[in-house]
């Protein structure tokens, strides 16, 4: 089924009581893990929500267009911003799986018009997972001066029976930017594995920042990828993880200089506790001798004195490494 | 020496890092509401004591008792302690990425209104509005994170506070600001534990005493203090790590 410029929300509540009770328990969900559910009933915000294999609401604004097709075990969309289209409001995308078994896969291709600007607030939820896989592969493409901004924050319940499996490869054309922000630091991670790759052009710009808390035997692992290829470009990975009891990050990041002047940078931050395991493996490649690539890491336990000035306060050691694996998160 | 009215009573404290004395008979007592200053030059180990005292890891005494409220704390956790009512400002505050200076405020604070907050940040003339939501990490200045772990201290309402050079390494920071606060604390009731290597601010306190190598070489009123350490001591001050007081058969004296 192919569904495409029509907000599908609007008059089917009455018609369609499984679609409505399948909708208030998706907004219910996505208000868990952190969205504003209102947002989503907007009708001058551009939202897309996808339940398991079914599109929920599609609705569309001037300058952004989604194409949406229903796959046995997902979704396959295509979100178009228009060229030059300056899209003043959040465009919120909701993905999510109330079953607490299954497989959902989201193959989604983002055009982003030259000249264009935009906003993507994603929540994917799935707050009952016990036995669960996610699966996302996107293609992004950043048209010239374009400027695109992702942020996507994850909710995966208590079990940690979920495996998340987020894919991207992202071009960014002539003087375009992307600033994209995964943060999973609610409720138990599962196994996660992030794969981004990012292609950057003359005089463009990439932030991939990447923030996640594991615990219990959760399973973190971040693949990052910049190859800045275009005269000027910039690219910074910023990594920040947590883990504790006997949880495990991995972070792979690799930055590629290949062109003048081409500024990258790699900062990696990760705290354990307990007996959870972090690694970080940067590696940095420089194909133009103008070209400049660093990378900076971090691993080891929480700050000493930041955890006896918070338990000089009454706090217990639990509470105050807690609040300040989740200060490192926030930031 | 040992009264029921102590609110803290610190009895032969004797404190060993790799082999070596850091704290040695130390004895130290504060009645509620009094306002203590511990004077010494820098590496006297006064630092050390207010770690003792707080029982941060790395200082566990190896010999002595401490007492507050009326219970032996020398082996409670840092969290029992404050728990108790004893808390300490650090003389060099931490940073907290993520963390903004009202949430931070509001931890461990006896009222966690707003209203609490924000008074404790005007008692250490900070704007409540210029600074509940900023981030309590580099972006501050030495000076603001100083007042902002005063205001901490201060916004807890423990019983006992032990403030570890309140007035050092900062420009903003006047000493009738800290004179203020410590008297505002005080007039609540509250014990204060001044440490500074600067006389003139245990002119802030009822009592005084004076520390070298390790413990407490002389202890009287803050002017006798003062004047004992402007005529002994303070020559020895611009000397890092000069301890200037020996130990004889006579007890605590400095070598002619």
């Amino acid at each position: 089924m192919k569904t495409a410029s029509k907000p599908l929300h609007r008059g089917r509540a009455e018609a369609e009581p499984a679609w409505r009770k399948e909708f208030e328990a998706i907004l219910e969900a996505y208000g868990r893990a952190g969205g504003d559910p209102a947002a989503l009933k907007m009708p001058n915000v551009a939202t897309l929500v996808v339940s398991s294999n079914r599109v929920l609401v599609a609705n569309e604004i001037p300058g952004v267009r989604f194409e949406a097709e229903e796959l046995p075990h997902g979704v396959r969309a295509r979100i178009l911003v228009a060229p030059d289209a300056h899209i003043d409001k959040t465009v919120h995308l909701c993905f999510g799986m109330l079953p607490a078994e299954g497989e959902q896969e989201i193959i989604a291709e983002y055009d982003i018009g030259s000249g264009a600007q935009v906003e993507f607030l994603a929540h994917c939820t799935f707050p009952n997972a016990i036995h669960l896989k996610h699966m996302m592969d996107a293609r992004i493409h950043v048209g010239t001066g374009a400027r695109m901004i992702y942020r996507e924050s994850h909710y995966h319940g208590t079990e940690g029976g979920i495996e998340v499996l987020p894919k991207a490869k992202v071009t960014i054309d002539e003087g375009g930017s992307i600033v994209t922000t995964f943060s999973l630091v609610h409720g138990r991670v599962g196994k996660l594995d992030i794969d981004y790759d990012v292609a950057a052009a003359k005089g463009s710009v990439a932030e991939l920042t990447t923030k996640a808390y594991g615990q219990s035997d959760d399973v973190v692992r971040v693949s990052e990828t910049l190859h800045l290829n275009g005269e000027g470009a910039r690219g910074l990975t910023k990594t920040r993880i947590a883990v504790r009891d006997r949880a495990i990050s991995e972070v792979f990041t690799t930055a590629e200089g290949n062109a003048p002047f081409a500024r990258g940078h790699m900062d990696c931050t990760e705290v354990i506790r307990g007996g959870a395991t972090a690694r970080n493996v940067p590696v940095v490649l420089v194909r133009d001798d103008r070209a400049h690539v660093t990378h900076e890491a971090a691993i080891g336990t929480v700050n000493h004195k930041e955890l006896e000035t918070l338990m000089a306060r009454g706090l217990d050691e639990e509470e105050a490494v807690d609040i300040i694996i989740r200060g490192i998160l926030q930031e | 020496m040992k009264e029921d009215s102590y609110l803290l009573s610190v009895e032969n404290l004797g404190l060993k890092r790799s082999s070596r004395d850091i704290l040695t008979h130390v004895n130290l007592h504060l009645r509620p509401g009094e306002v203590h200053g511990l004077l010494g030059l820098n590496g006297s180990g006064k630092s050390s004591l207010a770690y003792a005292l707080m029982g941060s890891a790395g200082y566990e005494p190896d010999e002595g008792v401490i007492e507050f409220a009326g219970r032996d704390i020398t082996h409670l956790s840092i969290t029992e302690r404050a728990r108790l009512g004893l808390t300490l400002a650090w003389q060099e505050p931490a940073r907290f990425e993520g963390l903004p200076v009202g949430a931070y405020l509001a931890l461990g604070a006896k009222d966690q209104n707003r209203e609490s907050v924000a008074a404790a940040l005007e008692a250490v003339a900070l704007a409540p509005a210029a600074y509940m939501k900023r981030p309590l990490n580099h972006t501050l200045s030495g000076g603001e994170r100083k007042r902002i772990e005063l205001a901490a201290v201060f916004a807890m309402g423990a019983r006992m506070v032990i403030l570890d050079e309140p007035d050092s390494g900062v420009d903003m920071l006047t000493l009738r600001d800290v004179a203020a606060l410590i008297k505002s604390m005080a007039a609540q009731g509250r014990s204060v534990l001044l440490i500074t290597h600067r006389d003139e601010m245990i002119t802030a306190a009822d009592s005084a005493s004076l520390m070298c190598r390790g413990t407490i070489v002389f202890r009287g009123g803050p002017d006798e203090v003062r004047q004992y350490y402007d005529k002994r001591c303070r020559m020895h001050g611009g000397a890092l790590g000069a301890q200037p007081w020996q130990r004889d058969s006579a007890g605590w004296s400095i070598p002619t």
